[in-house]
C-alpha cells in the first residue's frame, strides 16, 4: 500500500491521522451544524411532539400496532453488525486489509447501536417508565419478564453495546498514545486520559495483543447472537410470516449485509472527505465488494426459502400472506427490495465496477435503502394480513415517523462526524504493520519521530 | 418460618406438575351463536362499564376505534345467494397466552382466577402483545381520551381511565369478579356461585347467548355448554387454550 505517488513512511501515517484530528475546515463545521440542525429538527422535535400527544403522531392502526420505528430498530441493528463483527473475523483470520479501515467499521457499529436504542425509546408507548425493562432491585419487588424475547433483546443488545464499546477503546489505545505525544491544549490532556499511560513497553504490546484477540473471539458469537434473537421479537409471534424457524439466519445475514454495504458508504466518504487516499484503496473496495456478492446471494437465497416456506405451509394463513407481500398493497415496496438486494448487486461480479468508487457507493445506498424496505415490509405487510380477516387493516406511515426517520439518519451522521475528531479514524499502529519497514538510508532520526 | 423454609415451600408448590393450571376458578364465557343477534348491546355495555373512550371520527378512520367486544362481520357467497355471518370477538382469556411471554415488564399476567390481566400502570407501551396475539383485541390508547362534560360524571369509578401509550382488553369485568369474591368472602360462604357474577356484556344480552360462570363447577352452565357437541374454540389450532368457547350456528343447509 502507499505506492501511488511515493513511498509512505512511518511518520506520514501519524502526520495523516494526526491531521485529521487537529486540523479542521470550514467544511467540516458546516457539515456538523447542518447535521445538528437536522437532527434537532427532524428527529427531537417530532420526538417531543409524540410524547405530548402519544404515539398517535404515529400512522400506526389498530393490527398494525408496530410500524416504521420498529423498522428503524432493526435497522440501525442491523447496520451496526458488519462492523465489530467484519473486524473481528478479519483479525483473526489475520486479513491485512482490515487494518485501514476497521476503526471506522467498529465506530459505525457502536453509533448505529445508540441510535437503535434511540429508537426503542421513541417506539415504545411510555417511554419515562423504560426503566422497567431493566432488572434492578426495586421495592416493589417487581422484575422484568424473563420469558419476553424483548427481554432477550435488552440483554443481547447491552452486551453487545458494551462488548463494541471495550473492542474499538482497546484498540486505540497506543494510537491515544501516539496523538497524546503530538498534541498540546486540552487535546493532550484529553489523550493523556485515554491512553490510560500506555508507554509502549514489550509487557504492554503483548497483553494488548492477547487481549484483543481474546475479545475479538468472543464478540463474533455474540454479534450472530443478537440479530438471532432480535429475530426472535417477530419469530416467537404466531403472525402469518413471522413464525419461522428461517428468522435467525435471514436476520443475521440481513445484519451483516447491509452493515457491510454501510461500511463501503462510509469508506468512501472518509476516502473523500478526510484524505484518506493512501489507506483506503481500490484493494478494500474489491475485497468489501466480494463480500456483498456473497451475502447478497445467501440473503436472496433466504428469501427464496421464505416464500417456498409459505407456500409449503399449504394454511390459507400462511398463503394470504404469502399472496398479499408478492401482489399487495405493499408489493411495490417488495419488487424495489428484490431490485435493490437481489438484483443489482450481480454487478459485482465484475471487478471493473468492483473497483469503480462511485458506482460502489451508489450500490452500497441502494442496498440499504432495499434493506430498510425489507424491515418495514416484515412489519407492516405482515401485521397487516393476520389472522381474522375483519381485523385487516393496510399501514402508511406519518410525517412524524418519516421525519423521524431522516433524524435518525443526522443523529448517526453527528456522532460520527464527532467520532472522527476525536478518535484516530484509521489505525495509526496497524497501518504501519502493513507497511514496509523504513530503510536507514535517512540516518535514525525519522526512525525515532515515527515512534 | 424463616427465609429458607419459606423457599422451599415455594418451591415445592412449583414443583407438583400442572399447578400453572390449578387455578382458584376458572371464568368461562359462551357464546351461543345460534341465540346472537349481532344487535351489539354487548359492546354498548362495555362500552359504559369499562370507561372505553369514543374515539372519535378522525382516529376511527385511522382505524384506531376501542371496543373491548366487537361484532365481526363476515360475507359468504355472492350478491343473489350472499349469506351474513357475524361472531363477537372478544378477549378469549388465553391460558396459554401469547401476549403474556413476551410483555417484558410482565404488565399482562395469567392470575389466580384464570383470567389474563392486564395491569395498566405497569405497561411501558412496547404493544408487542397485541402483536402476538392472533386474535385482535388488544387495543392500544395512541392518546390520552378525555369525555366531554357531563359524560365524565358517567365513569364507573370501579374502573381506572387510561392513559396514552397504555395497552387495554377486555378483562371479564374483573371488577365484579372481585366485588362477588368479596361478598362470598364476607357472606361466609367458600365459593362463588353460579350467577353471582355477570360481566356488563352477559347483562346486557338480550338473547341470552352470552353465559358466564366456573368451569371447574361441573353443573354451572358453561360446563355444559363446553360438553355440547356444537362446541369449538375460534383458532383453536394455535392451541392457546382460550377461555371463550363458542356454539356454532346450524343452518338449515348445515
Amino acid at each position: 500500500m502507499g505506492n501511488e505517488e511515493r513511498q509512505m513512511q512511518f511518520a506520514d501515517v501519524n502526520d495523516d491521522v494526526v491531521r485529521s484530528l487537529t486540523e479542521t475546515g470550514r467544511s467540516y463545521y458546516i457539515a456538523l451544524a447542518t447535521a445538528i440542525f437536522v437532527m434537532l429538527a427532524c428527529f427531537f422535535f417530532p420526538w417531543f411532539y409524540q410524547l405530548y400527544y402519544g404515539i398517535g403522531a404515529a400512522g400506526m392502526n389498530h393490527p398494525t400496532v408496530w410500524g416504521t420505528y420498529l423498522a428503524s430498530f432493526v435497522f440501525w441493528i442491523g447496520l451496526s453488525h458488519s462492523g465489530t463483527l467484519l473486524s473481528c473475523v478479519l483479525h483473526i483470520t489475520n486479513s491485512e486489509w482490515r487494518k485501514a479501515m476497521y476503526r471506522s467499521a467498529e465506530a459505525m457499529t457502536l453509533f448505529s447501536l445508540m441510535v437503535a436504542a434511540t429508537m426503542v425509546m421513541v417506539h415504545v408507548g411510555r417511554p419515562w417508565f423504560i426503566h422497567w425493562a431493566l432488572p434492578y432491585p426495586n421495592q416493589m419487588e417487581l422484575w422484568p419478564n424473563f420469558r419476553s424475547p424483548l427481554m432477550f433483546d435488552v440483554m443481547a443488545i447491552t452486551t453487545y453495546v458494551t462488548g463494541s464499546l471495550i473492542f474499538i477503546y482497546m484498540g486505540s489505545i497506543p494510537d491515544f498514545a501516539a496523538v497524546r505525544d503530538r498534541t498540546t491544549g486540552w487535546r493532550h490532556h484529553l489523550y493523556v486520559l485515554l491512553s490510560l499511560g500506555w508507554r509502549g513497553t514489550d509487557t504492554e504490546w503483548h497483553r494488548l495483543g492477547w487481549a484483543y484477540t481474546f475479545l475479538a473471539v468472543l464478540i463474533i458469537p455474540l454479534a450472530v447472537s443478537v440479530h438471532s434473537i432480535v429475530s426472535w421479537d417477530f419469530a416467537m409471534s404466531l403472525v402469518p410470516g413471522l413464525h419461522q424457524t428461517i428468522f435467525a439466519p435471514y436476520f443475521v445475514v440481513g445484519a451483516i449485509y447491509s452493515g457491510t454495504a454501510g461500511i463501503v458508504t462510509v469508506m468512501y466518504v472518509l476516502r473523500k472527505y478526510m484524505n484518506f487516499e493512501h489507506f483506503i484503496t481500490k484493494l478494500h473496495f474489491d475485497n468489501l465488494g466480494k463480500l456483498l456478492l456473497v451475502l447478497s446471494l445467501i440473503w436472496t437465497y433466504i428469501n427464496i426459502l421464505e416464500l417456498f416456506t409459505g407456500w409449503f405451509s399449504g394454511t390459507s394463513t400462511e398463503y394470504e400472506q404469502l399472496k398479499y407481500k408478492l401482489f399487495g398493497f405493499y408489493a411495490p415496496l417488495y419488487w424495489e427490495m428484490i431490485l435493490f438486494c437481489a438484483v443489482a448487486p450481480l454487478l459485482l461480479i465484475s471487478k471493473k465496477f468492483r473497483t469503480s468508487f462511485v458506482p460502489m457507493l451508489i450500490l452500497s445506498i441502494a442496498i440499504n435503502i432495499g434493506m430498510y424496505t425489507e424491515r418495514f415490509l416484515i412489519i407492516g405487510a405482515t401485521l397487516s394480513r393476520q389472522y381474522l380477516p375483519n381485523a385487516w387493516r393496510v399501514y402508511v406511515p406519518s410525517l412524524v415517523e418519516i421525519s423521524i426517520l431522516v433524524g435518525s439518519l443526522a443523529t448517526f451522521i453527528t456522532l460520527f462526524l464527532l467520532f472522527v475528531k476525536i478518535f484516530p479514524s484509521v489505525s495509526i499502529y496497524e497501518v504501519k504493520e502493513t507497511m514496509e519497514t523504513p530503510k536507514s538510508k535517512k540516518g535514525d532520526t525519522e526512525w525515532q519521530a515515527a515512534h | 418460618m424463616n427465609i429458607m423454609e419459606r423457599f422451599i415451600s415455594s418451591w415445592q408448590k412449583y414443583r407438583k406438575p400442572g399447578y400453572y393450571e390449578d387455578f382458584d376458578y376458572a371464568w368461562t364465557m359462551s357464546i351461543d351463536l345460534d341465540r346472537c343477534t349481532g344487535c351489539s348491546a354487548c359492546v354498548t355495555a362495555c362500552q359504559a362499564e369499562n370507561n372505553i373512550p369514543i374515539v372519535g371520527e378522525k382516529e376511527l378512520a385511522k382505524g384506531r376505534e376501542m371496543h373491548w367486544i366487537r361484532i365481526e362481520r363476515y360475507w359468504e357467497g355472492e350478491y343473489p345467494n350472499a349469506k351474513l355471518k357475524f361472531i363477537p370477538m372478544l378477549c378469549q382469556q388465553c391460558d396459554a397466552a401469547p401476549c403474556e411471554t413476551v410483555c417484558p415488564v410482565s404488565a399482562t399476567y395469567h392470575n389466580q382466577d384464570g383470567l389474563n390481566t392486564q395491569v395498566y400502570n405497569r405497561c411501558i407501551g412496547t404493544r408487542s402483545c397485541a402483536v402476538y396475539c392472533p386474535y385482535e383485541v388488544r387495543y392500544f390508547n395512541y392518546n390520552s381520551h378525555h369525555w366531554d362534560s357531563p359524560l365524565d360524571q358517567q365513569l364507573n369509578p370501579d374502573v381506572s381511565v387510561r392513559e396514552k401509550g397504555v395497552m387495554e382488553k377486555c378483562t371479564f369485568c374483573i371488577q365484579r369478579v372481585r366485588q362477588a369474591k368479596d361478598h362470598a368472602k364476607d357472606d361466609g360462604r367458600r365459593r362463588v356461585q353460579e350467577g353471582d357474577i355477570q360481566p356488563a356484556c352477559v347483562q346486557t344480552c338480550p338473547s341470552e347467548a352470552l353465559v358466564f360462570g366456573d368451569r371447574k363447577d361441573s353443573n354451572s352452565k358453561v360446563a355444559k355448554s363446553l360438553a355440547d357437541p356444537r362446541a369449538y374454540h375460534v383458532l383453536d389450532e394455535l392451541n392457546t387454550l382460550p377461555s371463550v368457547v363458542y356454539l356454532k350456528k346450524v343452518d338449515s343447509d348445515g
